[in-house]
């Protein structure tokens, strides 16, 4: 499937937010939102994401 | 006599709240911050880099959450709905936690704040039930807007972000301070130590910097500094200066004499 991920197109095999998490890598404290609405941590592993989904994925950093 | 910074229920000991942005590498921050005695440090929400770096260091493992008290900012962001919405990425990040920096800004050559937006956004965060200290100009009406939205801390600037040029104009302060019932925070513009101090002796309730120490020579030692000057700063407030004279005022006492 087809996804935008933090703007850019992204292929991804399908299956939930958890799973895109573990292709890409990311762990630690990040927030995720699918189609402009945060899905919590606690979804993570049952949210299945669509094709043409819009997600953004962020995290913190330096900043003042 | 405990003096403390109360800010949404929560008391603090440091006066001085820093930013974790533009310094050499993750431990410089935390030797600064670490050096500073800060217990309240900001942070930027930010899109993970995508292929790349994965399993780099994450800020959060060297100023823990646990340690500090995470501000997240919304720098950045020049509307409302974008600033509201950085909030809200900002409290999924870090459990629930809803004490929040407001900033929206105007333009990027100044980063001053865009008032209309920075207004609703405020509106908005406080009625979804975020804990919003917010950066706004030195406006003391504006100022008294925003705190009688539910803003837990005005944080005026002392003049524009990164610029190091000083609290500007310290009468704009002293009228906010005048009417305030909130902690007003003067963020942005201290550039060294005697910035801090001044800002500390006008009565505000604490400093928010980061530049000054990013960007010193040695921010280490900037840090120590600015941790310092908020102090004696803070302590000048509660001494209560003497007032100004236009002519001498011999400290010796002038009987007894030889001669």
């Amino acid at each position: 499937m087809q996804l935008t991920l933090n703007g850019k197109p992204h292929t991804f095999e399908g299956g939930t937010i958890a799973e895109l998490l573990d292709v890409l890598g990311l762990h630690g404290r990040l927030a995720v939102e699918v189609n402009q609405e945060i899905v919590p941590k606690s979804e993570h592993a049952r949210f299945r994401l669509a094709d043409g989904d819009v997600i953004e994925i962020v995290h913190a950093i330096g900043g003042g | 006599m405990t003096d403390v910074l109360s800010i949404a229920g929560k008391s603090y000991r440091s006066r001085l709240l820093i930013g974790t942005g533009k310094y050499k590498d993750f431990e410089e921050t935390r030797a600064a911050i670490e050096m500073s005695g800060a217990e309240i440090v900001t942070v930027a929400i930010r899109r993970t880099n995508i292929g790349q770096n994965a399993g780099e260091p994450n800020l959060l493992d060297f100023i823990s959450p646990d340690k500090y008290t995470i501000l997240p900012n919304t720098a950045g962001c020049y509307t409302a709905e974008e600033a509201v919405r950085c909030c809200k990425l900002a409290r999924e990040l870090l459990d629930g936690h809803d004490l929040v920096k407001l900033e929206v800004l105007g333009d990027q050559k100044t980063l001053y704040p865009n008032i209309v937006h920075t207004l609703k956004a405020a509106e908005q965060l406080v009625k979804d039930g975020f804990k919003v200290m917010v950066y706004t100009n030195d406006d003391p009406i504006v100022a008294k807007q925003l705190e009688q939205m539910g803003c837990v801390a005005v944080m005026p600037l002392g003049s524009l972000i990164g610029s190091g040029l000083g609290i500007l104009n310290p009468h704009n302060i002293r009228l906010i301070l005048e009417e305030a019932k909130v902690p007003i925070i003067v963020d942005a513009g201290v550039g060294s130590a005697s910035d801090a101090a001044i800002a500390m002796e006008l009565g505000c309730a604490g400093v928010l910097l980061n530049s000054a120490v990013a960007h010193a020579r040695n921010p280490v030692l900037m840090a120590s500094a600015m941790k310092k000057a908020i102090e004696a700063g803070r302590e000048s407030f509660l001494a209560g200066r003497m007032q100004k004279k236009a002519y001498a005022s011999a400290s010796s006492p002038m009987g007894g004499l030889v001669g």
